[in-house]
């Protein structure tokens, strides 16, 4: 960001991050922020040092140096009791969506808002079943357990589980990774319209070309631990980087791109 | 969030017989916390036509326009007729987006049950881990019986591996609780023992208890906490990380590989930690004696060698291989038991030891009373 103006604007704004796990870099010097009220996607190939990011953004995960700041306070080296504020004003989907075991659906969303608010039992209980049917999962779901979901329903109970608090940050890892492509664009659809409704900040890590093109604001393409551009998906299809045309014109980069176009 | 985080609602009538209601505030999950207690006792307007002015609404989130939906619906369902006003369109958007998901009442939340139904509902369990024990230990027999019809099958890589787990490695703990247990039964007699100056009977005393029924029982019991539990673990772990369903479509039997190992290796491993438990208890009470009693070693030794016949150790000992089939079984049967859950696999761990040292104890009570029929 080069105004002072842009960087009240962000959300979320990583300087000059090292991390390393040993004597392996993941990330040299990488400068990026996240605009509020924008999605944001953060590409690249396995290993490349995405979900690692993702992890230092929401203090799972301690850098070696440079700063990361969100909502304006920076993160790192915050503790538990520092770091509750923050925490409540993001939510988080996981990979493998982490829902409790033990949980049903509607457990698993109901036990972030009893922890945090002091809302009644009725309430509660109400307000899971709107966050429930907010991702499209049929009302029947609530009583189901983690195990007993597909894997498509197991992403959108994890997402309701993330929006429990109405967060104005959403962190997505791989939202629609192990999808069919009908779910996999069900899950992309239902991260619009609630960006639209909600008025959300999303950052999210994917593979997928097609979320690329369909909800990305704009994309940091990241390439061993450097980011290599940042900027719209029409802009960045036509940057000259080798590693990016690799990436979107690859034979389904390009089937992808020709499938928006067909649908503009 | 600018001025107000508390969301407030309050209304006023006016001379043309309608009331006007004022929504304020952040209409947030975490605003609302007041609001909706609050809202159970308000008095609401006696009017038919009401408005609503929403216009003081500084902010508003899912759960607020939750909150806010089940009020106009509320309202209108008790005759009145609501007209909204003032709303910022995105909040417009928002409310919209959640009365057209809204499905109702929310989830029926599962009903407490009764004692009865937890009582038909146990018994039925129990029953169904019953046949299912059953049929598991159906299944390694056939397994164990193909196996061994076939000794090149055998896997003796895992079964060395969990000798040396299961066996070698609980030699320190079995041979010190053995040694504590000789000790206690030595200094327990001792007192009764003098009173009637029989003090050589003490070698007797340590020697039958701890021979026929307190070594194998006591190594029994601590393999089962030690290993039987760790099966039910691997295994129940196993199947939650679809392992197990991955070895079936690879051509390997489950029980092949998992169960037969443990189990042979247990049978091998269990006797000789028995024997090795009976020398740590012998020993423990040889201390005590000369401590206590002023018996010395050699007349202790001799002791035992007159009194403890042959078939004392052989009744001990052969108990042994039938307490490593139960454990193993238990153990293995209860870890393939395990579905789904993180939860799931502590529950079954647990239950595989407290289900095997029972079944131990029943055993050893049955071998009790069949020794006793036999006049051993």
């Amino acid at each position: 960001m080069s105004t002072g103006a842009q960087q009240v604007d962000a959300v979320i704004d990583i300087r000059k991050l090292h991390t390393s796990y040993g004597a392996a870099v993941v990330h040299e010097d990488v400068s990026l922020s996240v605009r509020k009220g924008e999605t944001f996607a953060l590409v690249g190939g396995s290993g490349c040092g995405k979900s690692t990011l993702l992890r230092a953004i929401i203090m799972l995960l301690r850098p070696d140096s440079g700063s990361i700041r969100v909502f304006g306070q920076e993160v790192i080296g915050l503790n538990d009791e520092q770091a509750l504020p923050l925490r409540r004003r993001w939510g988080v989907m996981f990979e493998r969506g982490a829902l409790f075991s033990a949980l049903t659906v509607a457990e698993n969303v109901a036990m972030v808002l009893r922890e945090h608010t002091q809302l009644s039992p009725r309430l509660i209980n109400e307000v899971v079943a709107l966050k429930i049917a907010l991702t499209g999962l049929p009302a029947s779901a609530g009583n189901k357990y983690p195990s007993e979901l597909s894997g498509g329903m197991r992403k959108r109970a994890a997402l309701a589980r993330a929006i429990a608090l109405d967060p104005e940050l959403l962190f997505l890892d791989e939202p629609t990774a192990g999808l069919d492509p009908f779910s996999a664009s069900g899950i992309d659809e239902l991260v619009q319209s609630l960006h639209q409704a909600l008025g959300l900040t999303i950052m999210m890590v994917t593979h997928d070309l097609d979320s690329l093109w369909r909800v990305a604001d704009r994309v940091g393409v990241l390439d061993s631990g450097r980011i290599l551009g940042v900027d719209t998906m029409e802009e960045l299809a036509q940057a000259e980087h080798p590693v990016i045309r690799e990436y979107f014109y690859g034979p389904r980069g390009r089937a992808a791109q020709e499938q928006t176009w067909k649908k503009r | 969030m600018n001025g107000d985080d508390r969301a407030h609602i309050n209304w006023q009538a006016d001379a043309s017989g309608a009331a006007t209601m004022h929504c304020s505030g952040a209409w947030t999950v975490r605003g609302i916390q007041q609001l909706e207690s609050a809202l159970d006792t308000l008095a609401w307007p006696g009017e038919q036509q009401l408005v609503l002015d929403a216009s003081g609404i500084v902010t508003l989130d899912t759960s607020g326009a939750w909150l806010l939906h089940r009020t106009l619906q509320m309202l209108q369902q008790s005759g009145k007729s609501v007209i909204l006003q003032g709303m910022q369109p995105g909040f417009n958007t928002l409310l919209q987006l959640v009365a057209a998901r809204a499905t109702g009442a929310g989830h029926e939340l599962p009903a407490r049950k009764g004692a009865l139904d937890r009582l038909g509902r146990m018994a039925w369990k129990w029953l169904q881990d019953m046949v299912g024990m059953f049929a598991f230990v159906g299944e390694i027999s056939i397994v164990l019986l193909h196996s061994l019809l076939r000794p090149a099958r055998l896997r003796w890589r895992p079964i060395l591996y969990n000798l040396q787990t299961a066996g070698f490695e609980a030699l320190p703990i079995t041979g010190l609780l053995s040694f504590l247990m000789g000790v206690v039964i030595a200094y327990q007699g001792a007192d009764q023992l003098q009173r009637f100056g029989a003090n050589i009977y003490v070698a007797d005393m340590v020697g039958f208890t701890m021979l026929r029924e307190l070594s194998p029982m006591l190594t029994a019991i601590i393999v089962a906490g030690r290993s039987g539990s760790a099966y039910a673990a691997q295994i129940g772990t196993m199947k939650v990380t679809e392992e197990i369903d991955a070895l079936r479509t690879i051509g390997i039997v489950p029980h092949e590989l998992l169960v037969i190992p443990k189990m042979l290796a247990l049978m091998i491993a269990l006797p000789l930690l028995t024997v090795f438990s009976d020398m740590a208890g012998l020993f423990g009470g040889m201390i005590m004696a000369s401590t206590k009693l002023n018996i010395s070693y050699g007349v202790f030794l001799d002791r035992i060698g007159d009194a403890v016949n042959l078939s004392s150790f052989l009744t001990g000992v052969v108990k042994a291989p039938v307490f490593a089939v139960i454990i193993a079984s238990v153990g293995c049967f209860q870890g393939f038991q395990v579905s789904g859950s993180a939860d799931s696999v502590g529950r079954q761990t647990t239950m595989s030891v407290v289900h095997s040292i029972f079944l131990v104890i029943v055993a050893d009570a049955l071998f009790s009373l069949v020794f006793n029929w036999l006049k051993i």
